[in-house]
This record gives structure tokens, sequence and C-alpha cells, in this order.
């Protein structure tokens, strides 16, 4: 799909037409003009305008007649959504309603039930246990997932866009990176963090983690550089800019919904990573998905507590999501995750 | 398109300050002031999975009292939680494999122990330690047992010292259940399934399982085999004198079909807690969905944080008499940095005073026949727990096989994968060929 | 000069990471390939080499058979319900519908929950609670005590048993399949161990609960890139939607949903911490066993590291089997656009 539209209104070529032989096939057939089709994003106010721009009518996406039938199908619809809003929405309820409860009133049969009176046990209990190490995963997640998704900038705008012989098979072959179980490699990786001296500390986590985050941050940003046209370098190339310059001038300011696609996933599966931080940490670098982990006893679970302290495990990534969700869209349109 | 620097920021500052709120949590000790680290102490890690509720009371307690008595050392309860199999003993022989072990660490006495870490050459004997504290008197034989190896000459040597005593084998019924169908505690396995025929009459699950990992249900075969063998031929399944194929082992893993019949059907979706929870009726009057458990006495302590107390509690059916033993121990890795000081905690986790502080806490019996009055001003024991130590005295000491005492942890998972095809398919015969089998896989049976 | 100066940074630029894959990578890929075939099956490494009987071991072993099962049906039953759900929602959310930001924030984030939050949480919400039959003079009465889902929605345990289903769908000796298969020779599709486990289904529900928000995403930004002016024309020239859908829209979305295909594909095949939180032993008769749960067990229970190396390079041969053609395709699409 179709780069970023630019800001900059000289340049004649910054809308792309999609891959593929068909939508090509499509357009002329059609006798449409590639550089007439215009990239929509999910911002509303834009649709509208462009709309206005473009057809001079007032006929929305997806809204094609207004009669009765046209109603019930749309009523159909939005009861549909209603449904998965509740499928996605009970077990949250789950976990809510069950942090609220005093230990004593958490049995199965009475998952459903509100908490009456409710209580703050859990809560405060998993608070207590997590907020040490609420710090230890901030330091950790955060520079992990900025380095992880500059080195990933690097690494895609070297595969992209300065392809040498054997590229296209070295991205493939570190995109198999991805796939390994960790499982797999724990014990030689805890050998080799010792050997080297990082073992324990969140410094070596990072480096673990930015270097396993390498293939999924490398293929979202080539994917997402492979859509920026090739002609913006070559005249950058022309007026004398080398690597470096192109990549600051040129690349860099197009980047924003990449980083924003690239964060957000490895903040995520860095911040809910457990397995490496339990086995390359000690105390007390434990980040908190440890700590989380370890609100369970050794034989019975105080399931309140848990839950509290899932919810609390999972709030900074929600934050994230909603925070910068709209932005993901942006950068998912963009052409980060396209084939 | 600019990123949104203002929202950025705000999460940013909201992080600043939850960092500059939050205080390092002190790993305080009840009933005490707490020592703090000298400035030349020692450090020693302990590595354990006690991380919350009574048995991380427990430890801290314990930690203190070494810590205040020692300040030439300072222990620290470096626990993550999980136990046998989890992601915390992975990380634990990954240490060790590395070279690199902690000071000393939790593990189940006997064989979790022993073909683990001792065989392989991990870990020093404390022989000096059980003679010189004079535990070769105070632990009952059944324990010398199982925390001792023999060389190559036949000299043993003793290799952990346990801190606490579990019981494995316990039958935990609903008092008012079984008072209103004029029925008493089973003792035998006969007069268990005659229990259990009138309370599924009445609609009451007789036996509460949460076998979710399948460990309460390999309980389950223990207890019916130790039922029908008794102590000496139980013990002989495990050191290969007692035949697996033999005709009692027939007749205990039909007994053992015919239980999984009087359990509930949505076993393997519960925990042990969750199902010991089915005794507990939903309100004052109403019946509560099962009966009875077969679990180990820390279900003492889930009925008590449940508020329940109508639960009565004998010998699980066929074990009147035998003491089915687990215990949470501590040894000696050979590189452990600091020996003598881990020497010296092993000391007070061995002696009857540290093991009154630990165990009443943790709902558990002290080892130490010489333990069992803590001071006044100290935790005191439970009724269970009194009980129990009267038994630990007098009845016959067996190991337990889920639990780590008694089998390998390779040869536990190769009977457990054995009993999770059994249960979704019982066929008795098919077990005891696998069970065969496991034996020659542990190169124990030949 | 300046070509090959550029030349020169760009290649430094990307030597670190090739370095760094290659040795945590690919280095310890070839570790773990060496360790499959020694004996080492105690704490202490012992190299004597065994050849492949470790992997014999592990293949004479019905579970690990059954983990093999287990994760071809996973696989494609959560990309299938993934995909379909995401494509579903995100049709939806494209119609310029009230609150859409509400909607999909609702829907895309479970993905923030981790694994293990999601399985504990569904293990809960799946468990069926028990029945027990009262006889009385009368006859039999059925007390039921559903839990979760099936107390929600007044469901009965005894035949919804969600996760503690060890039921197996297999073809059995009265299906008509079964002698048709057993007579060219494919007798061995009939057993038990190839059939479907339907407790493996709770753990797609929870699968699908977490990424079909994430695949919506994707295909809203898909369904977003398609100029309405191109269903316009359709539209003008007479295609239904229905049709317009089948053959401009689907079509369109090709790379988004191999994109999507392998990172949800990259998941399936390594999932593990949402199966141990739901089924910590592998569930009933192992029907929501998973190989990494066995690589686990074998390597850091039972301490035989050599097993354990053979399982993980099943593992990553059954990857390979599924990415590789995927990589290969699209290299081909490339060069071709």
């Amino acid at each position: 799909m179709s780069g970023e539209t630019n800001p900059q209104p000289s340049d004649p070529t910054g809308r792309r037409s999609t891959p593929g032989a068909a939508l090509g096939d499509i357009l002329a057939a059609r006798k449409i003009d590639p550089l007439d089709v215009v990239v929509v994003t999910d911002d509303e106010e834009e649709v509208t305008a462009t709309k206005r721009v473009r057809t001079g009518t007032s006929v929305g996406r997806g809204a094609h007649s207004h009669g009765p039938r046209a109603r019930i199908l749309r009523f159909i619809m939005y009861a549909i959504l209603f449904v998965f809003v509740l499928w996605y929405l009970a077990p949250v309820y789950v976990l809510l309603v069950t942090s609220l409860k005093p230990s004593s009133q958490v049995t199965l049969d009475k998952m459903w039930t509100l908490p009456w009176p409710p209580s703050l046990d859990g809560f405060s209990a998993a608070w207590t246990a997590l907020a040490p190490n609420f710090v230890n995963s901030l330091k950790l997640a955060i520079p992990a997932a900025i380095l992880s998704s500059i080195l990933g900038s690097m690494n895609g705008y070297v595969l992209a866009k300065w392809k040498f012989r054997g590229a296209d098979t070295l991205f493939t072959l570190i995109l198999f990176g991805m796939f390994i179980p960790y499982q797999a490699i724990l014990i030689p990786l805890t050998q080799v963090m010792s050997d080297v001296g990082l073992y324990g500390s969140i410094q070596g986590l990072i480096l673990v983690h930015i270097i396993y985050g390498i293939p999924i941050t490398t293929l979202i940003f080539r994917n997402y550089y492979a859509a920026i046209p090739t002609e913006l370098l070559e005249a950058a190339k022309v007026d004398g800019a080398g690597f470096i310059r192109i990549y600051r001038s040129i690349l860099l300011p197009l980047s924003a919904s990449g980083f924003v696609v690239v964060l957000i996933w490895q903040f995520n599966s860095v911040w809910n990573d457990f397995l490496f931080a339990a086995t390359l940490t000690t105390q007390p670098n434990w980040p908190m998905t440890v700590a989380l982990n370890n609100l369970a006893g050794s034989f019975a679970v105080d399931w309140n507590v848990q839950m509290a302290g899932a919810l609390i495990a999972a709030m900074p990534t929600l934050l994230v999501f909603i925070i910068l969700g709209r932005y993901f869209v942006r950068g998912l349109l963009a052409g980060s995750l396209k084939g | 398109m600019k990123l949104p620097s203002r929202q950025i920021l705000a999460v940013i500052s909201v992080a600043a300050l939850v960092a500059a709120c939050t205080s390092s949590s002190a790993t305080t000790a009840p009933g005490g002031a707490t020592c703090a680290a000298a400035a030349n102490a020692v450090q020693i890690e302990a590595v354990s999975w006690w991380t919350t509720g009574g048995e991380s009371s427990g430890f801290n307690a314990i930690i203190n009292k070494f810590n205040c008595d020692n300040p030439g050392y300072f222990v620290t309860n470096s626990a993550i939680a999980g136990g046998a199999g989890s992601v915390a003993q992975a990380a634990l022989q990954s240490r060790v494999l590395a070279g690199n072990p902690p000071d000393t660490f939790q593990v189940h006495m006997g064989h979790e122990l022993l073909d683990t870490y001792v065989t392989p050459g991990y870990m020093d004997n404390l022989d000096d330690l059980y003679s010189a504290n004079g535990w070769t008197t105070q632990f009952p034989k059944g324990v010398l047992d199982i925390v001792s190896a023999k060389d190559a000459a036949g000299a043993t040597h003793y290799y952990s010292v346990p801190l606490d005593i579990h019981r494995a084998n316990v039958l935990w019924y609903n008092k008012t259940v079984f008072s209103s169908n004029n029925l008493t505690a089973p003792t035998t396995w006969d007069q268990f399934f005659t229990a259990a025929d009138a309370l599924k009459a009445k609609g009451i699950t007789p036996l509460a399982v949460g076998d979710s990992g399948i460990w309460s249900n390999g309980m389950l075969l223990e207890d019916v085999l130790i039922g029908q063998l008794g102590a000496d031929k139980f013990n002989g399944l495990w050191t290969g004198t007692t035949d697996w194929a033999s005709a009692d082992v027939t007749t205990a893993l039909n007994t053992y079909k015919k239980l999984l019949t009087y359990v509930n059907t949505d076993h393997s979706s519960l925990s042990w807690d969750q199902a010991a929870d089915y005794l507990i009726p939903a309100s004052a009057g109403a019946q509560p969905k099962a009966a009875m458990t077969i679990m180990g006495d820390w279900a003492a302590g889930e009925f008590d944080n449940k508020g329940f107390t109508d639960y009565g509690y004998v010998a699980a059916p066929g074990g009147t008499g035998i003491y089915q033993a687990l215990a949470d121990s501590f040894g000696l890795p050979t590189k452990a940095a600091h020996k003598d000081g881990v020497k010296k905690f092993l000391t007070l986790l061995g002696s009857a005073a540290g093991q009154d502080i630990f165990n009443p806490y943790k709902g558990s019996v002290p080892a130490n026949t010489g333990a069992g009055n803590p001071p006044a001003d100290q935790k005191q024991y439970s009724t269970y727990q009194k009980w129990a130590m009267g038994e630990w005295k007098t009845d016959t000491i067996v190991p337990s096989m889920e639990h780590g005492a008694a089998a390998a942890p390779s040869w536990k998972g190769a009977i457990e994968t054995a009993v999770t095809s059994f249960v979704a398919n019982p066929d008795a015969a098919a077990l005891q060929t696998a069970l065969v089998a496991a034996c020659k896989d542990a190169k124990v049976c030949k | 000069m300046r070509i090959s100066r550029d030349r020169a940074t760009s290649l430094l630029v990307i030597a670190p990471s090739v370095l760094a894959i290659g040795i945590f990578v690919y280095g310890l890929i070839v570790w773990t390939g060496y360790i499959s075939t020694v004996q080492w099956d105690t704490l202490r490494p012992d190299y004597t080499f065994v050849g492949l009987a470790n992997y014999q071991a592990i293949f004479a072993q019905n579970r690990f058979l059954m983990d093999i099962r287990n994760t071809v049906v996973f696989t494609i039953s959560f990309i299938a319900a993934s995909l379909t759900i995401g494509l579903l929602l995100a049709n939806f959310i494209d119609r310029q519908i009230r609150a859409e930001g509400l909607f999909r924030n609702i829907f895309v984030f479970p993905m923030a929950i981790s694994f293990i939050v999601t399985g504990v949480v569904w293990k809960w919400v799946l468990s069926p609670g028990t029945v027990e039959t009262i006889t009385t003079a009368g006859g039999s009465l059925l007390v039921s005590r559903p839990q979760g889902v099936n107390q929600l929605f007044g469901l009965d345990p005894a035949s919804n048993r969600w996760l503690t289903d060890s039921h197996v769908v297999f073809l059995a000796p009265d299906s008509p399949l079964y002698g048709f298969l057993h007579s060219v020779g494919l007798g061995f599709l009939t057993s038990p161990n190839i059939g479907i486990p339907i407790a493996l289904f709770s753990l797609v529900i929870a699968a699908v609960w977490q990424m079909s928000g994430f695949v919506m995403v994707l295909y809203l930004a898909g369904l977003r890139a398609i100029p309405e002016e191109l269903k316009e024309a359709a539209r003008v020239d007479g295609c239904t939607e229905w049709r317009i859908f089948r053959h401009i829209v689907f079509p369109l979305l090709t790379p988004i949903t191999l994109s999507a295909m392998i990172i949800l594909g990259h998941i399936s095949l390594k999932i593990y911490d949402l199966a141990v939180a739901m089924t910590p032993g592998g569930g009933p008769g192992f029907a929501t066993d998973t190989p990494a749960l066995f690589m686990w067990q074998t390597a850091f229970r039972d301490d035989h590291f050599g097993r354990g190396a053979a399982v993980a390079i099943v593992m990553l041969v059954l990857v390979a089997g599924v990415v590789v053609p995927y990589l290969v395709w699209t290299r081909r699409q490339e060069v071709e656009a």
C-alpha cells in the first residue's frame, strides 16, 4: 500500500500504487490514473475531506443505500459487534471482579458474582509485591524497545535500499531467527551470559531482547522502507548525499509510523516476557513478570492477589496501546506489515 | 506526522512518579526486629520457591534469626515461585551447569536431590554436620534413609537438611456431611467405597480431586498402592525389591480404577485447592459439592484461609500408621561461594529451635523429634500439627513419589505420563505395563 | 569513490546484527543440534555420541506424536479463526460506525495482556463444573453445578466439558471413510493419535481471543487503503457487494493475510505460556500438550538434555517446513513486482 502521504507539496511521487499486478490491471481497465488514487487514513476528518474534494458528493464508505434493508443489516452488524464486545470483555470482567474480592470469597462457582463488599486486599498485596520490580521492568522495556527499533530501522534501511548480492537471502536467514523456541537455547545462553559477565543484570537482559528482537524489527522496517520510492533516494544521491545523510534527512522523517509499530510491539513483548527474565536475572534485578509469578504460593494460590497483580502488570502495555493505538493503525497502513 | 509528544511525556512522568513513590520492600520477619546486614557481612544467597504466605513469613523469620545471631553473615531469601519442573528450576539448573550455583537452595529431600544433583557430583556431603549436631539420633530413621545415599564402598553419606515434614496421605472430610449421613471416616479402601456409594446416592461427589498438572492424581495412585502393599512392599517399589508386575500391584491398580469413578467430573481443570474448596458449603446449611478429598496436610491451610472449620482428618485409607513424608531441604553445593556460612545456616535449619520457628508458619511438622515446643513468644503449632507430630514420632515413614522423595524426577515424569493416559482411558493392564517400563527406564528395576 | 564508501558503511551497519544472529540464533541452533546427538541425560554433561538414538526415543513416545498432531490442529484452527474473525470485525469497523475508536480499542487490547494471564483467566472461564446423580426411591435426579461459561449460559456440564474433555474425534471403524482409508494404505489416519482432541479448542478460543484484535487492525489498515473508487466503479458495473469483496477486496488483502499468517504461525508453533497456564500437565490425556512443554519437561524436569535438544530440532524442522515456503514465495512475489 502507499507510503504515508508526504507533506511536501512539491513531491510528485508521494503516492504509490499498491503492490501486485491485479490492481494495476484494474486501474488500467477502468482508465483510472494511479496518481488519482488517494491514500485514506483512519482519521475520519480526512476521509470526509477527501471525499468532498474527490467526488463532490456525500456518499460515505460502505453506505450505498439508505433503505430499510440497509438499516436492518446495519442493526445486525451492530448486534454482532456487541456480541463480540461481550466476548472480549468477559475475561476482563472475571479478572476485575476476582481482584476486588477478599480471599475467602474467591471460589470458582462465584466467578461471575460481583464482590460485596469489595475489598482492596488483592490490589494492595499485589502492589506491595510488584512495586519494587515495576521500575526494573521500565528500566528494561523502554531501552530495549527503543534500541531494538533503532537497530531494526538501520537494518531495514540497508536491506531495503542498499541491496547487495545476497541481501534477500540474508534477510530470509535473519527472519528465520524469529522462530526458534527459546527454551531450546536457554542453557547455552545462560553459559554465554555468565562467561561475559552479564548474567544477572538488567543490561544483559536488554542485550538479549535486542538480539532476539532483530528479526521482527528488521522485518517491519524493511517492508516499510520498501514501500518508499527509490526515486527519492536517487534524487538525493544526485545531490551528493551519502548513506547517513539520506537516512537522516529523508527516511527518518518518514519513519514515525514504523517506529510506533515497532516500539509498541517490542515494548509489549519485552514487558510480558517471563522466560528470559526469570532465567537471566537475579534478585534484585527481577522485572515485574518474575514478581507477578511469585504471587503464587508453592501450593495454593491467592487468586484475588494473582488477578489484581495481572491487572497491574497489564496497565503499562494497555496504556501504550490506548495512547499510541491510532498511530499503530496508521503505521500499519503505511506499509509496515505488508508481505 | 509528529509523534504525540505530550502523551509520551505524560506516560514518562507517571512512570517517574511511580518510581519515586515505590519503596523497596523489606523482608521483615514477623515478631521481631529485622537485623540488617553489617558492613563486612558475607552475603549468602539462599534460593527457594517460598514467595508468599506462611512459608515466606516462616523462612524470613528463621533467616532473620540467623542474621541476628551471626552478624558476620547475611542470608537473603532469593525466591522464585514455581517449585519442581518450573522456570525457577530451569534457572537453577542452568546456574549449576554454568558453575555458578547459589550458596544453598531448596530442594525436596530424597531422590529429587540425590539423582539430580548428588549423583552427578554437584553437592558436598553433610556428614560432619550430622554427627556434630547429633541429627543421626534426633531425626527418625525413615528420614535418615531418605536424605542419605550410599557411595561405592557402601558408606552412608547425608546430603541435605530437612527443614519441614509434610504428610501426603491424609484424608480430609466434611464433618457435617458425614454425621448427617451416619458415616464414619473410612480407614480402609473397602470402607471408603461403602461410604462413597452412600454419598453418591445423595448427589454428593465422594472424592474431590483437582489434578490440573496431574500430580494430585499421582498421589491417589500412591495412596492406593500403600493401602494394598503396606509400608515395606511400598518402599520396595522404589528400591527394586517389589515387582511392579506383581499381582498385588494389579489389585491396587484395579482399586485405583474403581476409585476414579467416584471423582468429580471436572477434575482436570481444577487445581488441588479449588477441588478442596468443593468441601465447603456455599452457604450455611447448604450441601457442599463434595465430601472428601485426599491431599497433603497443606490442605489445612487452604481450609483455614477460606474460613472453613468443619473439617476432619484421618490417615488416607490404608495408611493408618504409615506416614508418607515429603520435606523441603537445603544442602551444600560443591561450588558454593561461602561454604562456612552455609554450614552455619544449615545448622540452624536442622536444629530444634530453628525448626520451631519455621514450621508453625508452614503448617508442617519439624523433622527434628526434639522440636515441638516453641517458646511462648513465638507462633505456636495448630491442632492439626500437634496431631501430626504425634503420628510422626510413631508411624512408619515411607517416601512420597510425587513430591520428590521416592523417585528421580524423570521416573516420576514417566509415571505421571502413564497416569495422564490412564485417567483419560482407564486401562489397568496398560497402566501396569507402563509402570513396569518406567521402573526399568529409571534403571532401578531389571 | 563515494559509492563504495556508502556501500562499506551499509555493510558495517548491518554487520553487528548479522554477527548477533549468527551467534545467538544459528550458533545456538547448531549447538542444540549437536546436543541432540549425544547421551547427556543427567545434570553432568555427557558428550558421548549416540547418533539418532534420542530421536528414536522421542518418536517412540505416544505423547510426542500427540504433541505434533496438537500443533498441527492448533495452528490450523488458530490461524483460520483469527483471520476470519479479524477480517469480519475489520469489515464492520470499516463502515463508518459510531464509536469506532472504542470498538477498536476493545478488540485490540487483549494483545497487551501476557499469555500467562490469558491462560489463567480462560482456564477459569472454561471450567465446566460438575454433575452428580442423586438416586432416590422415585428414580434418579441430575444435580448439575455448572461454572464459568456453562454457568453463564445455563449449559450442561456433562456435555460441555471444555478443557476437561478427553474426547478425541477420530475416524472410528463405523465411519464410512474408515474402510476406504485402510484399503488405500492410509490406515494410520484413523488412529486416535491423529484424531482431533476436543479440549484443544478451548486453547484455541483463548488464543484467538488474544490475537484476533491484532489481525483486525492489520486488515483494517488494508481495507482502508483500498480506494473507494475501485469499488464504486465495480458497483456501477453491476457487481454485488459479495462479488466485489471476493474479486477485488480479498485479493488486495493477500499480503496482509500472509503477514498475519506468519506472525500467528510463529506464535502458535512455539506456544508454551498459554498452554502451560491453562493445562499445566498437558491437558486430559495430553489433549492440549505442546512440543514446547514436552521439551521443557524432558530437559529441565527429567534432565534428559539430549532428548530435549532432539525435540527442539524437530520443532525447528516443523517451523522450517512452514516458513521456508512462505519466504520463498514472497521473494518470488517481490522479484515479479
